[in-house]
């Protein structure tokens, strides 16, 4: 209960302080770079438009990087959900449907994608934790079969043609905030609190910590797996959502670029990809700075495949520096053997 | 008795495993279209196992020693095309074997950077492998090119000409082996080489056995390492200008999105992700599984667009029943 | 001394003197004077934190030495260095033996060797039949390919030796090897021992519990604190004088109450057993009784009591828990009826090292300190706090990772946390493995104490004076079965070891 109600250690020192500064930082270098187009207020609301479902991907891959897993399935199951709901819209829900019918149909496609999301998160649970197999091989294996589902249902084209109501839930606001950046902010509470106040949560990060003690100190493990590929699966069907209704369409091969970011942005976020540490503020900060930073380097007309460069070089260098300090950078013979 | 002259744990093995899937593959192929197992087929088969059974076996030796590599699909297509376009640039008519070495010593580079960061910085593998993926493909793409080259130097078409053997069935179709079929023997032998008679190879084994061990007897396991992804980034260079030459075509964004079926292929194979384990004839049986599948799925009655659902769960098959029989013998061991 | 060829006016294999070891600021070795020559058996003893770990890695070379001069072979080494120590034939067998588990027997003892020679190819006929000699030497027969990771542990401390002398060992140092053996193999291993000594190769023991190796050994020198506070001739020694010097005090235990008449029986085990591991076992325990399970490494002492807590499951028999039906290989079960179990490994079983303390007793306990699904944290604080009171557990900070503390107050920690759940049987496995002296008579007092409260508990260990001073009754277990049921007060050491080995 580091950061509980005692001793929170200084907030200076903790790793995501680190982050708070790269966010800041690139923040004002954008701002420097490109005052007037990056400041805008157009900027900022696209950009709030832009992240939500790519970080929910991160939340997803964060919980189950506590424990010492990870879902490499992710965009799997966003792009199968989206799939399953997109096809019930798409028979059931005629465009030219009266608002109050559509917006039933899509709570329907809704409940079915989140359903579908749970599913898979069960079936990802249940590989690693009741067949043992290494949560790397899992979702990487469940992954195919779940975008290879997605591809059988529609033939590997893409879905298309709902009701108006659909594009709601991507690209409107709600009180002047974004309704992607809503779904975000409620999900990353959600994991927050989830994570740092119920017993579930100090579960899954002891456990992470050390799989045998918890074995050892009567935590049902078997229990705490599935519920947490689950809740990675259904995350990971609403960032389908988001994704299906901003694209207005779903497609099995959506959003391919975004595992590797998920990956990225919860390893910059501070997450220990070996378990046993991760928290959401940091993931919150890391998805900041890949944002700030792609969108400033679109401003300065830098081309998508740099920006891949720069999120890479982000990604070693942000290790480094967690692993080493900054120290590290200068003196390699110095590294510690562990 | 069979049993007695078969390698002890012959049954539990994940090659008999996967060899008995090949098997029944072909059975079933065989039945629904007797036209499936010809010279053809099998010359086809190979063809379309050379890139990737290069490209396994080196995954094959970074998971033995215990670390796992996503980078070498990029690796391998920033060889092929910075060294096509060297080659262009400064002599159009540069002999085949020149641009092969020349993809091969930037691929060797491309690997010493993760090696730098694996070795020397001990950063997790996945996590380095997956940065460099990116940063690999993002360089090419962004201060090398984003052009597909169709017009290669000659001596590359020369390549993909060359053949070993070629022929016509009784029935009438066409079969070719080409010489990159050489390629992926010499990778073979030279890794079998390597990991089997060597002491290099014996320390990748230790290492991924034990790293701690392994340095406490005195082996240099930074420089260990090193080589293994220098090694293997040399071999994803052979890949990639193999893959260009064979194409004709340089193609900067062809080859990365294969990793995963390249993996699977490895797991499939017997490799274990916490190290220490790994043949290279489960490797080459991984991949004629994986090519299989992608190949010629529709031969047994399953529409293409299934693919993907099975080799995914090839994948969670052959990994799942020995993860669950050694889950299984923990739990018996009490 | 034993070696023939050893003249008195040859210097000494290995000469320490006046060795001091400062970690920024922290003396871990004070002056200390350390000799041994060839074919000679030194048992170095010491707690942890004595400083006898730090002094291995000064010989072997992994740690530099901060004042003092190393003589090897009469020759003085400015720069130890792993590499150096080991070509003058200085090998360490570590606990943990440094084996490459997916390797096979004869590579793991040959390979070291030809590394050594900076051979470049691995010369496959060579290693086998260096193996093969180098078992037949110490007369051990062990398959040359069988994976160690398939090998019992006994085995593996053999292909470590075999190892070590592969390598042209002159002097082997053994960190803490008779931990993880059973007496027979204890024996088997010293009678090796002999035969090395004859062969000239000189044997330091690293341990703190040396008794058993005191038989094959010349000199005993004894650390505490980074200083070396006895030395002298193993004859001189016993169980008792090396634990008076490594602790540097005597410690009288009290026996415990006699057990109340009419204790009602808490836990009622019958014909459990499990197919080659242990069979037919009952047992009962009453409310308030110690009962001691004793036996040897192999026993089936350890699978018992981890099915008692579900962590095995077992083939047949029942487990009785107040009258109900325990179900069988379920922990989270057994735990919730009110069996708690304390294991035997606390740095890989017992604790998350680098989670704090208070989350370390809490763990067991966040189901009852939950409201509406969210945690009282000021709950857990307060009660967590309240059993690093009651337990006496020397702590600067609740929110300090639990790795910061010494052996003793880790081992309260594990014992806090099933503490706190208020459970009605407790089982305790090897409650004072690497404990100092100090610490290992206050758990014992905390466990008569719990007794006394009515609590039922079963201690798994195989620390003889440990089961006498504190069990109402001892089960001995061997092959699996319960052989000899004891009443404590009523034997001694000598009958326990003899029963425990015949």
């Amino acid at each position: 209960m580091s950061g509980g109600p005692h001793r929170a250690p200084g907030f200076t020192e903790a790793p995501e302080f680190k982050l708070l500064i790269i966010a800041v930082a690139v923040f004002a270098l954008m701002a420097v770079l490109a005052p007037d187009r990056f400041l805008s207020a157009q900027n900022m609301t696209s950009m709030a438009f832009q992240f939500p479902e790519f970080a929910i991907l991160a939340l997803a891959m964060t919980i189950t990087m506590m424990t010492g897993g990870i879902d490499l399935s992710v965009v799997g199951v966003a792009n199968f959900s989206a799939v399953t709901g997109a096809l019930i819209l798409t028979t059931f829900a005629d465009p030219g449907l009266g608002t109050g019918d559509s917006l039933m149909w899509l709570s329907i496609a809704l409940l079915a994608s989140l359903a579908i999301g749970a599913v898979c998160g069960l079936a990802n649970g249940t590989l690693v934790a009741h067949f043992g197999l290494p949560p790397i091989l899992a979702t990487l294996g469940s992954g195919l079969v779940f975008t290879g589902f997605a591809i059988a249902m529609t033939g590997g084209s893409a879905v298309m043609g709902f009701p108006n109501v659909v594009a709601w839930l991507g690209n409107e606001q709600l009180f002047g905030v974004p309704v992607p950046l809503i779904l975000f902010a409620v999900l990353a509470l959600l994991l927050h609190v989830l994570l740092t106040r119920t017993a579930f949560g100090l579960r899954v990060t002891m456990y992470g910590a050390n799989p045998l003690a918890a074995l050892y100190a009567a935590v049902d493990i078997n229990r705490m797996i599935l519920k947490v590929y689950v809740i990675a699966g259904m995350f990971s069907s609403v960032a389908g959502m988001v994704i299906m209704s901003r694209a207005n369409s779903a497609k099995a091969d959506y959003g391919s670029s975004y595992l590797l970011l998920a990956v990225l942005i919860a390893v910059l976020g501070g997450v220990n990809p070996y378990g046993g540490y991760g928290r959401v503020i940091g993931v919150i900060l890391a998805v900041l700075s890949m944002q700030f930073l792609s969108s400033g380097l679109n401003m300065l007309q830098v081309s998508n495949f740099a920006r891949e460069l720069i999120w890479g070089a982000l990604l070693i260098f942000v290790m480094i520096i967690n692993t080493h300090g900054l120290p590290g950078l200068k003196s390699l013979k110095a590294t510690p053997s562990k | 008795m069979l049993t007695g002259l078969l390698p002890k744990g012959f049954w539990t093995r994940n090659e008999t495993l996967v060899a008995g899937v090949i098997l029944a593959f072909c059975l079933m192929a065989t039945l629904s279209d007797p036209l499936f197992f010809t010279v053809t087929t099998l010359s086809d088969l190979l063809r379309a196992s050379i890139v990737i059974g290069i490209l396994a076996i080196g995954a094959m030796v970074v998971l033995i020693s215990g670390g796992i590599d996503v980078s070498f699909t990029a690796v391998a297509v920033f060889a092929m095309y910075v060294a096509t376009r060297i080659a262009l640039a400064v002599w159009p008519d540069m002999p085949w074997p020149m641009i092969f070495a020349l993809a091969m010593f930037v691929g060797a580079g491309l690997g010493a950077i993760n090696g730098l960061f694996i070795a020397f910085f001990k950063l997790p593998t996945l996590i380095v492998t997956l940065g460099t993926l990116s940063v690999f493909r993002g360089f090419l793409l962004t201060f090398v090119g984003s052009q597909r080259i169709s017009d290669l130097p000659p001596e590359m078409r020369d390549f993909s000409r060359g053949v070993l053997a070629r022929g016509t069935t009784e029935a009438g179709s066409f079969y070719s082996i080409p010489w990159s079929a050489l390629a992926l023997l010499a990778v073979i032998v030279l890794t079998w080489f390597m990991l089997k008679k060597t002491m290099l190879g014996r320390s990748i084994y230790a290492i991924g056995g034990s790293q701690e061990s392994a340095r406490r007897i005195g082996i240099n396991v930074q420089w260990t390492q090193f080589f293994i992804y220098v090694y293997v980034g040399a071999l994803a260079g052979l890949a990639g200008i193999i893959h260009g030459s064979v194409g004709r075509m340089a193609d900067p964004f062809s080859l990365v999105g294969l990793e995963l079926s390249v993996l699977a292929a490895v797991v499939l194979g017997g490799a274990r992700l916490i190290g220490g384990y790994g043949t290279i004839t489960g490797t080459l049986l991984g991949v004629v599984l994986i090519v299989l599948v992608q190949t010629n799925l529709i031969v047994i009655g399953i529409p293409t667009i299934w693919q993907s659902v099975t080799i995914g769960l090839l994948i969670l098959l052959g990994t799942g029943v020995p993860a669950y029989r050694a889950k299984r013998a923990a739990a018996r061991a009490g | 001394m034993a070696n023939p060829d050893a003249s008195p006016t040859t210097a000494p294999l290995i000469d320490l003197r006046a060795i001091t070891k400062r970690y920024a600021g922290v003396t871990a070795l004070d002056t200390v004077d350390f000799t041994i020559a060839a074919g000679e058996a030194v048992c170095l003893a010491g707690e942890n934190g004595s400083g006898k770990s730090t002094l291995i890695k000064i010989i072997s070379g992994v740690e530099q030495h901060t004042t003092g001069q190393i003589y090897i072979d009469g020759v003085k080494v400015d720069h130890n260095n792993p590499r150096r120590a080991a070509a003058h034939g200085v090998m360490v067998i570590f606990q943990d033996f440094s084996l490459f588990p997916n390797l096979q027997v004869y590579e793991n003892i040959a390979y070291p060797s030809q590394l050594g020679a900076r051979n470049r190819l691995f010369d496959r006929a060579a290693a086998r039949k260096m193996a093969s000699d180098v078992l037949t030497k110490i007369g051990v027969d062990i398959d040359l390919d069988t994976r160690v990771e398939a090998l019992p542990v006994a085995q593996k401390q053999l292909v470590a030796i075999c190892r070590a002398l592969a390598s042209k060992a002159r002097l082997i140092i053994m960190d803490e090897p008779t931990t993880a053996l059973t007496e027979r193999e204890v024996a088997r291993l010293l009678n090796i021992i002999r035969k090395l000594k004859e062969d000239g190769v000189a044997v330091v023991f690293v341990s703190h519990k040396l008794a058993e190796v005191l038989d094959v050994s010349e000199k005993v020198v004894v650390l505490r604190n980074g200083k070396k506070v006895a030395d002298g001739n193993a004859k001189d020694f016993d169980t008792k004088s090396l634990a008076f010097h490594m602790t540097g005090r005597e410690v009288p235990e009290s026996a415990p109450e006699p057990l109340k008449a009419g204790a009602a029986t808490l836990m009622q085990v019958e014909g459990l057993s499990k197919t080659s591991v242990f069979e037919n076992v009952s047992l009962e325990l009453k409310a308030g009784e110690i009962l001691g399970i004793t036996g040897l490494l192999g026993s089936g002492r350890t699978s018992l009591a981890k099915a008692l807590f579900g962590l095995v499951r077992p083939d047949a028999g029942t487990i009785n828990f107040d009258g109900t039906k325990v179900p069988l290989g379920d922990p989270v079960a057994a735990s919730k009826v009110g069996i708690g179990y304390v294991p035997e490994d606390r740095l890989t079983e017992g604790l998350f090292l680098t989670q704090s303390i208070l989350r370390n007793v809490a763990i067991g306990r966040l189901d009852n300190h939950t409201k509406g699904g969210l945690l009282d944290m000021g709950g857990l604080l307060s009660e967590a706090a309240d059993w690093i009171s009651r337990l006496k557990i020397k702590a600067p900070d609740i929110a300090a990772p639990v790795q910061s503390l010494s052996g003793g107050n880790q081992q309260r920690v594990s014992l806090a946390r099933w503490l706190s759940r208020a459970p009605r049987v407790l089982l305790l496995n090897g409650p004072s493995v690497g404990v100092d002296v100090g610490s290992k008579a206050d758990i014992h007092d905390i466990i008569r104490d719990l007794a006394k409260n009515g609590i039922g508990i079963i201690m798994i260990s195989d620390d003889l004076p440990e089961l006498l001073a504190t069990c109402h009754r001892i089960l001995v277990m061997r092959d699996g079965r319960i052989t000899d049921e004891l009443v404590g007060a009523s034997t001694t050491e000598a009958d326990l070891a003899r029963r425990l080995a015949s």
